[in-house]
């Protein structure tokens, strides 16, 4: 076993060897390096031929048609399309849009960007369990909400939001549907035909493919139509101009392939891991489960521990490469607004940490970081004057502290 | 983050961790910090009758820095006396312990924490002495 272990699959991913050795095949001179767009030689031809089939394994994966899917740079770049594009194009049937509180930036600020241009947002609180309740949903829809945005997992607490009822809520009103699902692909089954969704987002580094490469479902039944964000040479049916990265492409197929034939066993072996490591921990004192259990990817596990300071935390956990909602490992000071906006208090979301894991994670590597944790835990807890107090039984939230 | 080895030294191996009676009139104690902003720092002298400090003890809810901030403190307070203690300043400790620019606060909870327990000390003495 190798340290420091790697917990941190919601981060990012390695890529998959055999995604390697088929993007290595797209670069060199030996190998496919033609321009997709190339119409009038071999070079191209074969370029576009290992696209096509990349679309193709990206569409199979969530049962699309592989003309839905439009190549880009990540999935920031496929919620800012998305989002954008969308709203500027409608923007004669409205400019109200739904959110919520514990998307990921890319989407949140996306739309604080709309809102300088005039549009409005809501922007939903979460239930305490991380999901959204479809009731303060309904409630919010207006006659001008032209877009909702829902992230269908999330990446601090990995809850699983109802895509499915969301999708009906809003094409019943003729709302335009947005999903990020960098989180969710390969992890959740998810099913395009059947879904009423408009526009998804993918990420292909959250999935054992390469950083610096998305894509956007747009759906063509009814068909969604977006302004682009970058021109220049109409690639990808106008709305995603610049040449297409033959290499990242395939790397990202291959993922999606991968991901559609390994992701019912993968998932179950995480599942047992991640529930191994959860019943390592959960008799410690004072830890509590961040975000709903039953409405979760097998891949995460967010615990905050109570009395014990998150980075202090990291620091002692130095073989285990994990994250934290501790304001202390953000540049901005602040704890984790995803954990805020659920009704953690600041205490329990500076002393969270996330734990995300994948396609590598083994049973020895669990035992190896609930053995660490315990120890550290106790060792930190030790130094920590709120443990004192509470072990003395004196209420801390009752004590005026003073701000600094 | 990156530390200096001395903060990791110090969190590693944190110097007089412990709790004193805070009732005796020769322990003055400092508690600073809020648990919502990610740090509490509790330091506890103990004057002799010499107005030297004989010891010094802590406990930190805290971020790396923070615990070694405070590690810091209670070995240079020692067998100091009052006025030389209440003249440690944040950025000696943020000197020693090499702290990047973001975890200079630590350092200023530190300093703030041991005028915290001179003032406690002090305080608790003249009560003792008006009583007497």
């Amino acid at each position: 076993m190798k340290t420091p272990i790697y917990f941190d699959y919601s981060a990012t991913t390695p890529v998959d060897p055999r995604v390697a050795e088929k993007m290595c095949l797209c670069l060199t001179p030996d190998g496919v390096y033609g321009n997709p767009a190339s119409r009038s030689h071999a070079f191209g031809w074969e370029a576009e031929k290992l696209v096509d089939e990349a679309r193709s394994n990206i569409a199979a994966l969530v049962n699309a048609d592989p003309k839905e899917i439009i190549f880009t740079s990540g999935a920031t770049e496929s919620d800012n399309l998305a989002i954008k594009g969308a709203a500027h194009f409608y923007q004669k049937n409205g400019k109200h849009i739904i959110t919520c509180k514990t998307e990921h930036k890319a989407v949140l600020d996306t739309c604080r960007h709309l809102e300088r241009e005039g549009y409005e947002v809501t922007y939903l609180d979460p239930e305490t369990n991380g999901l959204i309740s479809l009731d303060k949903l309904t409630a919010a829809m207006r006659d001008d909400t032209v877009l909702v945005s829902i992230m269908h997992v999330n990446n601090e607490i990995g809850v699983i939001q109802d895509i499915a009822a969301i999708g009906e809520l809003c094409r019943e009103r003729k709302i335009i549907f947005h999903v990020d699902a960098a989180q969710s692909a390969g992890k959740v089954p998810i099913d395009m035909a059947t879904l009423k969704v408009d526009l998804m987002s993918f990420s292909a580094h959250k999935i054992y493919g390469p950083k610096g490469m998305g894509a956007l479902y747009v759906r063509r039944k009814p068909r969604i139509r977006l302004e682009a964000q970058m021109h220049g040479g109409g690639h990808e049916r106008g709305m995603r101009s610049g040449t297409l990265a033959t290499h990242q492409i395939v790397g990202m197929g291959e993922a999606f392939r991968l991901a559609k034939e390994e992701m019912a066993a993968d998932n179950e072996r995480v599942r047992m891991l991640r529930d191994r490591l959860l019943d390592g921990l959960k008799d410690i004192e004072e830890v509590y489960i961040n975000g709903d259990m039953e409405q979760r990817v097998p891949h995460n596990l967010n615990i905050s521990f109570n009395f014990v300071e998150g980075e202090s935390l990291m620091m002692a956990l130095k073989d285990l490469a994990v994250s934290s909602g501790s304001a202390c490992t953000s540049s901005s000071l602040e704890p984790s607004y995803v954990l805020r906006a659920i009704g953690r208090n600041d205490e329990l979301a500076h002393s969270s940490i996330r734990f995300s894991l994948g396609r590598f994670t083994t049973e020895e590597e669990i035992d190896f970081a609930i053995e660490e944790i315990r120890k550290n835990i106790d060792k930190l807890r030790e130094l920590s004057p709120l443990w004192e107090m509470f072990k003395d039984g004196i209420d801390i939230s009752a004590i005026e502290w003073a701000a600094h | 983050m990156a530390y200096s080895d001395k903060v990791i030294d110090h969190y590693e191996r944190p110097r007089n961790v412990g709790v004193m009676d805070k009732e005796d009139t020769q322990v003055g104690t400092g508690m600073v910090g809020a648990p919502a902003c990610g740090d509490v720092m509790r330091l506890q002298i103990k004057v002799g009758d010499d107005g030297v400090i004989e010891d010094a003890k802590f406990k930190t809810y805290g971020c790396g820095s923070a615990i070694a901030s405070s590690s810091l403190l209670t070995e240079w307070v020692k067998g100091k006396t009052l006025d030389e203690a209440s003249g440690i300043k944040n950025s000696q400790i943020a000197e020693e312990l090499e702290l990047p620019p973001v975890k200079i606060h630590c350092s200023v909870l530190a300093e703030d924490a041991i005028k915290a327990a001179i003032t406690d000390y002090k305080s608790k003495n003249e009560d003792s002495a008006k009583s007497a």
